[in-house]
Formats: structure tokens, sequence, C-alpha cells
């Protein structure tokens, strides 16, 4: 049943360009899946383990230049006369790179503020990305600070039997985020249906109980931000090679909240939340363009964020699962391999 | 006494100026079912963090079948077997009963991350396994009717149990039980009484802490009495039933319960 | 040497308004527990109050700053009892986000009603600085510094000697156990917040003329104001107002010898290092908070 709203959902997706020929929709959509798969990224974090990451955006905003440096090259000077020159690689490294950055990054991040927790995490992860977007910023060498890396190459695909194809043109951008952003889905979903996606739900509810079945605190909360922070680094890779200029402000805070806008109107803790949530905020701005100047689009989603946390807090997918479910089905007493079966059949 | 599973040796916990426990010793022979009892602030909950790894003691040295376990971390001494109860918070609330094994039985799963990630036969196999004996569990306690209901919403009582299942989960070679049966009725407490020995006879030794005495009496090869920090009494239920020393810590403290 | 005396001399300046940032959100976090996102709001609100006092109304510049400091009280109370007030017992993360939720509706509204070009205020200082041996500060700045001053004793006598200030430390101390012994805890709840609201928006009318004003500049004070805090423990106002000088002297010394680039890099980097290496905070007392 849940796999049959997928298929439709996926295969309704695919068929947009085949009836949306308005490029300034086909843009806005483009770019809503890159924040979506962003907001499934930071949901990993924020609705399976409970740890609220402000600073989401450095992950994508790192995996953005780490892709765009990688593809076009760079030669700095580092201290005690080193110099490092890069001639550049196929975007598609750069791709590769990011999410491995952005993952490394995570791993940093997730070893030293799980130390702390509750509202110093999220003051940590947001200082974190403010630092890189300062630096990114600053070291002009490397990164043109507020002159932007423009001329990012599109990202070029090998296809056996014919050859490169580069992704030029919007239709094809559309396809190649929507395939991400898909096994983005598949992943995250694998992940929290295993025992570590268990082990995550075990600490969000009951650390003490969790860590007494000996689950691993420091060990599931940095997998849970690596694969995050390198989910993250993938979208803002994408990002890079489509928009094909960033420039620091790509770090903003807004844009973590954004994301966490997203998260949290879809419903965090549901893998359709931020799909949900994200074509909303990401789609919002299209309709909303003609008829109100940004601040009060701003002023809006800011108004719309209280008003889902006062009356749907567990946002909208889980709100409408919960109105819709079935009673649930009594078992039979003393029947172990019978509903062993059917349980392995429901979480299949 | 067999040969001891759990050795305490002098330990002492001073919180601030606080003495918590002074200069604990006792220990728990490889099958036996010993309880720990005492009146409240006796330093009960104090020792059974010690042990399982909660709580550092500020001297002393806790052992368990000759591994020394100061420094560990809790979910490290569970990997050494010692599995425990909690007073309050024995369930993940918002998972199913079905689902709370599936969580406990993290440490039986031996899949590598990348297996499961991408669903190779290996870890199919292994999730099989783990959802028959986290059925298994659930019947081994008699949740099986409640087995797909959300753990938050059971009784005091049936949460104790999945409490006792998730800690059996883990398949312990000892077991510490933190009031279980506080919250349950008589015959609750009855039914308990019974999962406690036949957990004892699969070979699994166990270590309570109770204030039911009716309880402890029955259930107890050996009872450690706690007052004020240190043990004043330690025995045969018949023979803590007869302690003077025992009598005048409970009527002292002007409730007793035995 | 005298660059050194220089910077010192701004740091003192800074670092008193920093103060004043520090101790509203320390009240506020350390008493309500809510991570308060519209503190830099209220700096920036502060600012404008200042702005449209001095300019638009006419108002003497001297009587503008106890108006903005009422101002930050009036918007503080309003935000504590339809925001925070209805939302009491929910988990921090449900009070971070709404907060969060209110600091982007109010910043876009600030942007929306005065636009995002700078303004400045006119201030009835003369331009030409004070000069003391090497080191030169202008008539505005230690106007600023003794106005600071004066809010932090102000607010020191307010937590140390009156029968509110004894309510909201024993509210600090243990809800529960104000509660038992009469404290109204939503009052107390209301009173911190707009207190910490007011010294915010006094923060922001007395740096406002020093800088220039405009909608964003709220966002670097909020992060400052956590710097503070987290430099001076929870709920430690004796920390903030060391914490805030602190904060200042490695903003005067980072942007000095270092680059300037990286001057507002200085609260972040504090933030970090003291929460990896001391996360109780500096000057933590010995029972933990929290």
């Amino acid at each position: 049943m849940k796999a049959a709203v997928g298929i439709l959902a996926v295969v309704a997706l695919a068929s947009v360009p085949l009836w949306l020929r308005d490029p300034y929709l086909m843009n806005a959509l483009i770019t809503t899946g890159i924040f979506i798969i962003g907001a499934m990224s930071l949901n990993l974090l924020l609705g399976f383990t409970g740890q609220l990451s402000l600073g989401h955006i450095a992950f994508f905003g790192i995996g953005a230049y780490v892709s765009a440096l990688t593809s076009l090259g760079f030669d700095v000077g580092l201290p005690f006369g080193l110099r490092i020159v890069h001639i550049p690689w196929p975007p598609i490294a750069g791709f590769v790179l990011a999410i491995v950055v952005a993952g490394f990054c995570g791993y940093l991040v997730g070893l030293l503020s799980f130390r702390v927790r509750g509202a110093y995490f999220v003051i940590v992860t947001i200082s974190f990305a403010e630092v890189v977007r300062l630096v990114a910023l600053n070291w002009v060498e490397l990164t043109q600070g507020p002159l932007a890396l423009t001329n990012i190459p599109s990202i070029t695909v090998g296809l056996p039997g014919l050859g490169d194809l580069t992704l030029r043109t919007k239709l094809q951008n559309y396809y190649l985020v929507l395939t991400v952003a898909v096994v983005t889905y598949l992943l995250i979903s694998r992940l929290v249906h295993s025992h570590f996606g268990r082990s995550m739900r075990g600490l969000m509810e009951n650390e003490t109980l969790a860590v007494s079945v000996g689950i691993d605190v420091t060990r599931t909360l940095t997998l849970a931000a690596v694969i995050s922070a390198g989910i993250a680094g993938a979208a803002g890779s994408l990002y890079a090679h489509y928009i094909r200029i960033i420039d620091p402000e790509v770090f903003a805070f807004i844009n973590t909240v954004t994301m966490v806008i997203m998260v949290i109107t879809g419903g965090k803790g549901s893998l359709a939340g931020p799909v949900v949530g994200g074509l909303i905020f990401g789609l919002l701005p299209v309709f909303l363009r003609p008829i109100m100047a940004p601040e009060a689009q701003w002023i809006a989603y800011g108004g719309v964020l209280i008003v889902i946390l006062f009356i749907l807090p567990r946002g909208i997918v889980p709100s409408l699962a919960l109105r819709f479910a079935k009673p649930p089905k009594p078992i039979e007493a003393r029947a172990p391999a019978a509903f062993t079966e059917r349980d392995a059949k429901e979480h299949a | 006494m067999t040969e001891a599973a759990l050795t305490v040796e002098k330990v002492a916990v001073h919180f601030g100026g606080l003495v918590a426990l002074s200069d604990m010793n006792f220990s728990v022979g490889e099958g036996e079912i010993v309880s720990l009892i005492g009146p409240n602030g006796a330093g009960k909950t104090t020792a059974f963090n010690v042990v399982t790894g909660f709580l550092q003691p500020t001297r002393g040295a806790v052992s368990y079948r000759g591994t020394a376990l100061n420094g560990l971390k809790p979910h490290q001494i569970a990997g050494l077997g010692l599995a425990r109860t909690f007073q309050r918070t024995s369930v993940f609330p918002n998972d199913t009963v079905y689902d709370n094994l599936l969580i406990g039985l993290h440490r039986q799963s031996r899949v590598s991350f990348l297996d499961s990630i991408l669903g190779l036969p290996r870890a199919r196999s292994s999730e099989r396994r783990l959802r028959e004996r986290a059925g298994e569990l659930v019947e081994w306690v008699g949740l099986e009717r409640r087995g797909h209901d959300l753990a938050g919403s059971l009784s005091y009582g049936e949460q104790r149990l999945v409490g006792v299942a998730l800690a059996l989960a883990a398949e312990p070679s000892m077991l510490l039980l933190d009031e279980p049966v506080s919250g349950m009725n008589a015959s609750e407490t009855h039914t308990f009484v019974q999962l406690v020995r036949n957990i004892r006879d699969r070979g699994v030794t166990i270590l309570l802490v109770e204030h039911d005495m009716p309880m402890v009496m029955s259930v107890s090869d050996r009872i450690v009495v706690l007052n004020y920090g240190r043990i004043i009494a330690e025995g045969t239920p018949d023979a803590i039933r007869n302690d003077p020393a025992v009598i005048e810590a409970y009527l002292g403290q002007g409730a007793a319960r035995a | 040497m005298s660059q050194f005396l220089q910077h010192l001399i701004n740091m003192l300046v800074l670092g008193g308004t920093y103060a004043l940032l520090g101790i509203g959100l320390t009240l506020i976090f350390g008493i309500m527990n809510v991570v308060n996102f519209t503190h830099g709001v209220l700096y920036t609100f502060g600012a404008y109050i200042m702005f449209i006092v001095v300019h638009q109304l006419g108002v003497n510049f001297f009587l503008a700053l106890p108006l903005a400091v009422v101002a930050g009280w009036l918007l503080g109370a309003a935000i504590e009892l339809t925001l925070l007030r209805p939302l009491r017992g929910s988990d921090i993360d449900t009070t971070m986000l709404v907060m969060i939720g209110a600091w982007i509706a109010m910043q876009s509204g600030a942007l929306w009603i005065w636009g995002g070009v700078a303004k400045s205020v006119t201030t009835p200082f003369p331009e030409a600085p004070l000069v003391l041996g090497p080191v030169s500060v202008s008539w505005l700045r230690l106007f600023v510094l003794a106005s600071a001053a004066m809010l932090i004793v102000l607010t020191y006598l307010l937590i140390n000697k009156t029968k509110l200030g004894g309510a909201m430390r024993a509210t600090f101390q243990d809800r529960d156990t104000a509660s038992l012994m009469g404290v109204n805890v939503d009052l107390i709840y209301t009173s911190t917040f707009a207190i910490g609201s007011s010294l915010a928006a006094a923060a922001g009318a007395l740096l406002g003329p020093v800088y220039v004003i405009f909608p964003q500049m709220g966002d670097l004070a909020a992060v400052k104001a956590f710097a503070i805090v987290i430099l001076g423990g929870l709920g430690n106002i004796t920390g903030a107002v060391i914490g805030g000088f602190i904060l200042a002297l490695a903003e005067e010394l980072g942007a000095g010898y270092v680059s300037s680039g990286y001057r507002d890099a200085m609260g972040f980097l504090i933030i970090i290092a003291v929460l990896i290496f001391k996360p109780t905070g500096l000057f933590a007392r010995s029972e933990r908070v929290g």
C-alpha cells in the first residue's frame, strides 16, 4: 500500500516535464528538489535522533564549495610556503568528494558536539556554520570571497554505450535531482528500518534505557551525523553545478531555517514529511511572488512555522497518517512464527 | 556459596560532602538470586548504578567474572552480559512492545552497516532471526496480547515486564532488577516471582533491589541489607527476618514494610 | 603600546553593551530554559525606537533611551504572553523553533516597514573626540559606556535587592519549590522575558547611534549574546558581565592583530571552544544547572 503510493508519487513527479514547459516553474522545481534532499538529511538528525542541528546549511555549503573547487581547480598558498595547485577534475568527482568531505565535517561536528546536548548542541551547530561562512568570505584566494565562484561546469555523466552526457538543460537537471532524491529517500528509509535506525529511535525515546541495552551513544549519533552531512553535501554539489555560481551567502542561516520549516511542517521523523513540507515551502514563493513582497512572504513563513507548532506540532504527514490509520489489528496469542512473518512483510 | 559472579569490594560513593555509600562489600554467586534491601535512601539504587556503570565509585572496585568494571561505560558493561532494568523509565514509550524488543536486541545483530543498507541476504536473515527472537521474548514475559500496542500505553506492571524482556534481549548472564514489582498488584507480583525463578533456572544470576518484603523473602536465596550507605546484615531470608539490626533499621524509619 | 591602550578603551565601550545583551539572555535562558532567538530582534527594535523617537517624533536624544527600554519591555512581555505562555511545559526544541519563527517574522517585518537602507541617528555630542594622552574616545561612546554601566548596576540591584528579584532567583534554583513557596511562576516568567528584552533593546538603542541601524543588525548581536551566556555560565549575571568584556577584548584584539574580517568570528570560536573544553562556562558554580 505504502509502496504503491511511493511509486505513484515518483511516476507523477517524473511525468512533470512532459506537460510543464514553463522554465521558471521548472527552475523552482529543481531548486526545491535540491532543498528537499537537504531537508531529508536534516530530518535524519532532527526526526530520527532528536538532535536539532541548526548549522545544517554548513554541510550543504561545504559540499557546494568542494564540488565547485574540484571541478574548477584552484591554486592557493598555505602557511610555511606551501602551495596547493589543483587541476580541474570532472564534476562527478566533485560530487563524490562533496559527499566525502561534508561527511567528514559531519563526523567532526558530531564528535565534538554530542558532548553537549540540547540547546548547547543547537548553538554549536549554528556557530560552526557561521565560522565556515566567515572563512568562505575571507579566504579570497581559494573562494573568491564575496566575488563568488563562477562558471562552475555542469555535471557530466558517462552513459554506457552512449558516451558522455553533459547535463546542461533544465530537463536533464530535473531528472538528475529527482534520481538523487529518490535514492536518498530509499537510503534513509533502509537506514531507519535497519537496526541502526532502531538504535537511533531508542536513544531519542529513552537514552538511559538505550544505553543499558548496549547501544553506543557516540557511535550511533556520530554515524547519523556523518550520513546526514554527506547527503547534505550531495545536495550542495547538485546546487553548485545547477546554479553554476556560488558565494558565501549559501551559508546564510536563513537557508537552514528554510530546511527546518520544511521538516517541521511536513513532519519530523516521518520519511515523507520533508518531501511534503519541501514541496509546499519550495513552491509557495512561486505562487506568492505575484501577490506579496519577499519580506511579506518571510513574515508569512515565520507565522506559518509558529502556527504549525501550535496546532499541528507533529507536522502534516504524521497528523494525516494518524487520521487515516486503521485500528491496530489484534494479534493471535502464542504465535510468534505467524506474527514474525506478517511483521516481516509490513516492515519490508 | 558457589563461585562468585559479581564482586563488590570496598565501594564508596560520595556526592560532594554527602556519603551515599561507604565501604560496601558483597558478592553474588553464579546462578544465585540475591536481594539488596534497605529503607528509602539507604543507597540501594546508588549501588545498582555503580555496578552497571551509570555511576563511577569514589573508591573501591567492582568486578564481574574476573573483569574489572571500573571505568567502563554502561553499554560496555551490558556487553559483558550484565543487563538491568530501571525503576521509572523501563520502556521506549513511542514504539510498540514488539519494536521495543527489536531495539533491545541491538547487540544480537551482527550485520554490518553496508549489509543492512544494501539489504543483502545476510542482513535479511539476521532480521528474520531478530524478529523471531523478539516474538519469543514477548511470549516469555506473557505480553503476546499487547505486542502491537505502544509501550507507553501499557499499564505500569506491564511496562515493568517489557523492561525485563528488554534486559533479557541482551541475553545476559546476570540480570539486575531495580524495584521490579512496585506498582504491580498481588497477582501480577505472583506471576513475576514465577518469571524470576524461570529466568534463574535458565542459568541467569539475579540481583534484585526491592521494597516489597514478602516478594523478596519468597524469591531470594540471600539478602543483603543496607542502611545509611553501609551493610548492616547479610544472610538467608530466615536469618534476615529475625535479625535485630534489620528490625531496628526498619522500625527506626517508622515504616516497617515487612 | 598606545595602539593596545586604544583597543582597551574600545573594549570597555563595546563590553558594556555586550554585557547588557548577555545579562538579558542569560536571565531568560537560565530562568525559563528558553533559547531566545528573538533577542537579536529586540536589539534591532531598540535601535529603531531610538531612530523613530529622535528623528520622526523629534524627542530629545536623552529621553529616547528610557523610551526604548520601556518599548522593549512591552514587546518582550507581549511575546511571552502570546507565544511562550501557551507552550508552557513543551520541550525546549518546540519553544526554540517558535522563537525562530517569531524572529523570522519580526525581522522581515522590520525590513518591510523600515526598508533595507541603513539609517543613522544624529546625536547631540560634539564630533571631536576626547583625547587622553595617546588614546582618544568619542563623547558618544563615553555616554554609551556610562549608560550601560548604570543599567548593569540597576539590573543587579533589581535581581539582588528586590522581592521580584528574589522570586526570580528562587525560580532559577528550583521552579517547583518556588511555586510551592507561593511564587507566581507565570508572572516571574513574563517579568523575566520582559526585563531581558528591555536590556536587549537598551543595548540596541545605545549601539545603534554608534554604528548604523538596519534590520539584520540583531543577528550578530544575538550570536554574541549566546557566546557571552555560554562563556559566563547559564543564569550567571556576573559571569555575563565578565563574558561581555572578554568577548569585546577578543574581538578588538582579533580585529586589530589578525584580520578585521574575522572580528565577528570571535564570538563563534569562543562558543565552540568553551563548549568543547568547559561546557559549564568559565564561571560556573559547582552545581550543575539545567
